[in-house]
């Protein structure tokens, strides 16, 4: 049995909703009743039938309505892909890398035949069944990383390994938490990260970049990052901040369920074999208040954790504007009972 | 500079002879004085295989200084977009082994600096040195539009006309500050205007 694929939006009317099961299989980043920055990542092994681990790439109910999304947001701005010229061999690892993984998890969605280097590629959901010269260029309608992230949710970025740091020198930057790629490509692990506060100091991203350059081929890591958005929208660029930073100020008592959503990264970080970069999945999970409270575990704990923030960390996740109305509203769903130890819900 | 920064922000340090035959040198404005600062420790005959190309803004001033350094060339340029293609001619002739020197507002190195990145030329291997005016060079987020000389905080986009939070965060392969729209929430909202980099 296959996906059945959601006909939604995450613009304009902002029809975009989790179904039931998708509710119950949503990766809830908070294992304990508050939140601070920490080098939280772990192996990227496949997890429990049913959850979002359950394939290492995942596709969801939501696959086809996020690729429509894509195509509007390149159609207007082709900057949110980019490659620097050395990268073109890591985008034909990751166009590898995302149809084994999505032919592996969905095959009843996805076929890879494979002759040599003639490849064929089935992608049944977005009726897309094209053959083509593996490391030939000439022969996509896209360079290799663009024809296969324009099929694959999530945000990418592809890493060049080089003088021991990690440099943004490729990717697909769509459904972002308000950062640039075209601002940031070509900068290296520290660079790209100095806006964030806190972490510099607490030497997380030294810890990191040590671990993710230490990555190996078939032995991929993950982690989770959260942050907040009003409305279910993918595309919080800061190219487009002046369009939806005025969402931020329409919260209120009445809408809060429907209107303030919770917003998940899956991280994961891959070796690629050719190019030896790594890649960078950024796969957001998006979720509104009333779903995510149907799980009261969730509502105590989410309570908790926004209301004990600490204050740089709620500007910079820009909740200052709707923090005590939202307070306001998950107080009421919180009777101080404790929680179940883990993310998942009772 | 101010006194809490990110580290995208970029770092100056001060010109200092390095080994080598060829140097080329870069400078504006009161850049030209960190060159003669410079030569009081540079070794006898370090001119002789030594370029200086210099915008002397509008005060015109420092030319007379750096002529007596008597470097094998000496070349004033009228502004950056003139001396443009002589520059990308010279990187692109340069040996292995050139040392590159970029001196004077943080414009003048940014914009030098991305055309020696775009030859092939390491950041690390550039010496720098920051004299003058803080004013930035910065770039809308929104509209793309890039608005040179920028002293206060906000900032007016030149282009789109927003009202920009200019930031530390700093990309060299633009040479440019990012602006970030910083009423975009409630645009009723009107912060004043301070002089933050004069």
């Amino acid at each position: 049995m296959g996906i059945t694929f959601r006909k939604e939006t995450f613009r304009d009317d902002f029809t975009f909703k989790n179904s039931p099961e998708h509710i119950r299989r949503f990766p809830f980043p908070f294992h304990e009743d508050s939140y601070m920055y920490a080098v939280n990542i772990e192996p990227h092994v496949v997890g429990p039938k049913g959850s979002v681990l359950e394939n290492l790439i995942d596709v969801d109910e939501h696959y086809v309505a996020e690729m429509q999304d894509r195509a509007l947001v390149l159609a207007e701005d082709p900057l949110r892909c980019q490659s620097l010229p050395h990268m073109t061999l890591a985008g034909w690892d990751l166009l590898e890398l995302l149809m084994e993984q999505q032919a592996l998890g969905y095959p009843e969605h996805f076929t890879l035949e494979r002759n040599g280097d003639r490849w064929r590629w089935i992608n049944r959901p977005l009726g897309i069944d094209d053959t083509f010269t593996f490391g030939d260029t000439s022969t996509l309608p896209y360079g290799p990383m663009e024809y296969i992230t324009r099929q694959s949710q999530g945000d990418f970025c592809i890493l060049d390994q080089r003088d021991g740091n990690l440099w943004m020198d490729a990717g697909m930057v769509t459904t972002q938490a308000d950062w640039s790629l075209d601002f940031d490509i070509g900068m290296n692990f520290f660079e790209w990260h100095a806006p964030v506060p806190l972490a510099h100091e607490k030497g997380i991203f030294v810890r990191a970049l040590k671990f993710l350059t230490n990555i190996q081929q078939g032995k991929p890591a993950r982690r989770l990052n959260w942050t907040m958005t009003i409305n279910p929208r993918l595309d919080t660029s800061p190219e487009n901040y002046h369009k939806w930073g005025p969402d931020r100020t329409t919260v209120t008592p009445e809408n809060v369920g429907d209107k303030v959503h919770l917003r998940v990264e899956l991280q994961s970080f891959w070796r690629l074999p050719r190019s030896n970069g790594i890649v960078f999945p950024i796969r957001c999970y998006l979720i509104k208040m009333d779903e995510l409270v149907t799980q009261p575990k969730w509502a105590r704990r989410l309570h908790r954790v926004i209301r004990d923030l600490p204050e740089e960390l709620a500007t910079y996740k820009g909740l200052t504007r709707y923090r005590p109305t939202l307070l306001e509203w998950l107080s009421k769903l919180d009777d101080g009972s404790a929680t179940s130890p883990g993310f998942g819900p009772d | 500079m101010a006194a809490k920064t990110i580290i995208s922000r970029p770092i100056y340090g001060t010109l200092s002879p390095q080994p080598g035959k060829h140097h080329l040198f870069v400078a504006d404005a009161e850049g030209a004085l960190a060159i003669v600062d410079m030569a009081k420790t540079a070794p006898p005959g370090f001119f002789d295989g030594a370029e200086i190309v210099f915008i002397p803004g509008s005060g015109g001033q420092h030319i007379a200084a750096l002529e007596a350094l008597k470097s094998a060339q000496f070349h004033v340029a009228p502004s950056f977009a003139s001396l443009l293609p002589r520059l990308k001619q010279t990187l692109a002739n340069a040996h292995m082994g050139m040392r590159l020197y970029l001196a004077g507002t943080e414009g003048l190195i940014g914009q030098a600096m991305q055309v020696a990145l775009e030859a092939g030329i390491d950041h690390t291997s550039m010496q720098t040195e920051h004299r003058g005016s803080l004013a930035r060079r910065m770039q809308c987020v929104h509209c793309k539009g890039i608005t040179e000389n920028v002293t206060t905080q906000p900032a007016t986009c030149a282009h789109c006309g927003l009202l920009l939070l200019v930031r530390d965060h700093y990309s060299r392969r633009l040479a440019a500050f990012q602006g970030v729209c910083i009423n975009a929430e409630d645009p009723s909202e009107i912060p004043p205007k301070e002089e933050a980099f004069p």
